[in-house]
């Protein structure tokens, strides 16, 4: 075998067709204002809590949209429910209550 | 589908290349690691189409892999491609015809932004008479050398000694075509087909008899990029690149690969080499790796040339068993002489594959 000083990345291609979009269609009903969300990151850039832990909103949904729920809890979990978020969204989304939506009907069994 | 619409966005993606007269402007990298596809090339256009296609040595790189990897500001590139269209001036010609995508898409990128920006252009000009005492002038026209193959492919077919069919089964072979990305990635209506349905070298496979695999990640780049080569550390990228192209047209058993692009059959062809070292996989069929063609040596295969005169020689997957699909004679024995037969020498073989 010879080396190369390199070698293949893993690949992080994601198959949406093999993921279950139960929770993200009841999300959506819930809050339907999950899709207006341009990922702009106001609400990443004005969390209290960002700069001490992993909370981002916009990651968030980005990772829901591509149906890697753990990774996504990661970044709702240490949510403080400040409310700052929804102060600053362009979109005026209720971020709040979409943090919270999220946080139920994804921590659900 | 509405068919007039399709066809309405189709006609924005054609375009009218002039039949004659041309200045020729080789590669950087294409010299060295496909040897005789621009000789082709040139014999083709000139000896078996009878056009008039122009080359001087005094004529330079474009500056794209300085320019593409930071070496050099945008105002330097620009200044050596304002001397190459000055020499196609200074020898009497109007359409400059590239053999290099990485060209092809600077030398689009300069002249567009020239018309974006005529401050930039009278810049330009004055920095070339500085440097060279040249006479500014832009081409009438610029076209890549696969679009002149392209154009002619029909007359090619007609001229053609061997077809794209494996002669033993009588069916067409299967061909996967790559374009590069420089092609038509920047500039959509630069291309025929543009971004979304480059017909290039579908256009020839048809022609010369063979059948096009469309797969899912067709459109995907080989890998090559220049930033993610340069580095050692960075290969990695544009292996994994190459490797997923691979895996998506796998399933399809492709015959051979065709391209358009420098980097794309250098790539495409040695990381085969690659994988099947590192990760022990070949994606051919009995073993073998998938060849990969420049569309020059497809047409002087086409066109009955000798394999080794072509420099097939110098691929990393061995090119017989497409050769004896195709039906095309060769002589083992002559696979690795060179020019009044010395001994060109022999790579040492993949130790875990047979490519």
């Amino acid at each position: 075998m010879t080396g190369f000083g390199y070698s293949l990345t893993p690949s992080s291609r994601i198959n949406l067709d093999d993921k279950d979009k139960e929770k993200w269609n009841k999300l959506i009903d819930l809050e339907p204002d999950v899709l207006k969300c341009m990922a702009c990151g106001s609400c990443t850039a004005s969390c209290t809590a960002g700069i001490f832990t992993k909370t981002s909103l916009r990651s968030a949904i980005l990772y829901l949209q591509n149906g890697q729920e753990k990774q996504a809890m990661e970044y709702v979990k240490s949510c403080l429910l400040c409310g700052k978020c929804f102060m600053v969204c362009p979109r005026a989304i209720n971020t709040r209550h979409l943090l919270l939506s999220i946080s139920k009907i994804y921590t659900l069994k | 589908m509405i068919y007039e619409g399709k066809q309405k966005i189709w006609s924005d993606y054609q375009k009218d290349i002039p039949d004659d007269h041309y200045f020729y402007v080789r590669s950087c990298i294409r010299q060295s690691i496909f040897p005789a596809s621009e000789m082709v090339f040139l014999d083709i256009t000139r000896n078996k189409l009878q056009k008039d296609f122009f080359e001087t040595e005094h004529h330079t790189t474009c500056g794209g892999i300085a320019y593409h990897s930071d070496a050099i500001p945008q105002e330097t590139a620009m200044t050596i491609i304002a001397r190459q269209f000055a020499l196609m001036h200074k020898y009497g010609y109007e359409n400059y015809v590239c053999s290099c995508i990485t060209s092809f898409g600077l030398y689009t990128e300069t002249l567009e932004t020239w018309r974006e920006f005529p401050e930039l252009e009278a810049k330009i000009k004055e920095k070339l008479w500085e440097s060279c005492k040249l006479e500014f002038a832009k081409p009438k026209y610029l076209a890549h050398a696969s679009d002149i193959i392209y154009k002619f492919r029909n007359q090619i077919a007609q001229q053609a000694k061997f077809k794209l069919i494996n002669k033993k089964t009588g069916e067409p072979l299967r061909v996967v075509e790559h374009i590069g990305c420089h092609y038509s990635k920047m500039f959509p209506s630069k291309g025929f087909g543009g971004a979304e349905y480059p017909y290039v070298l579908a256009g020839m496979i048809e022609a010369w008899g063979g059948e096009v695999i469309d797969y899912p990640e067709r459109r995907h780049c080989c890998g090559f990029g220049f930033r993610q080569y340069f580095v050692q550390t960075n290969r990695g990228y544009s292996l994994s690149n190459t490797h997923k192209k691979f895996e998506s047209m796998e399933p399809y058993k492709p015959d051979m690969i065709i391209t358009n692009c420098p980097g794309c059959p250098y790539f495409l062809d040695r990381w085969q080499y690659v994988i099947s070292e590192t990760e022990g996989k070949t994606y051919g069929q009995d073993g073998h790796g998938i060849p990969v063609f420049t569309y020059e040596e497809v047409a002087g295969l086409v066109l009955g040339y000798d394999p080794w005169d072509l420099g097939l020689q110098v691929h990393q997957v061995g090119v017989e068993p497409l050769l004896d699909k195709m039906g095309i004679p060769y002589n083992p024995e002559n696979k690795f002489k060179g020019l009044n037969n010395k001994d060109l020498g022999r790579p040492e073989l993949p130790s875990c594959a047979s490519l």
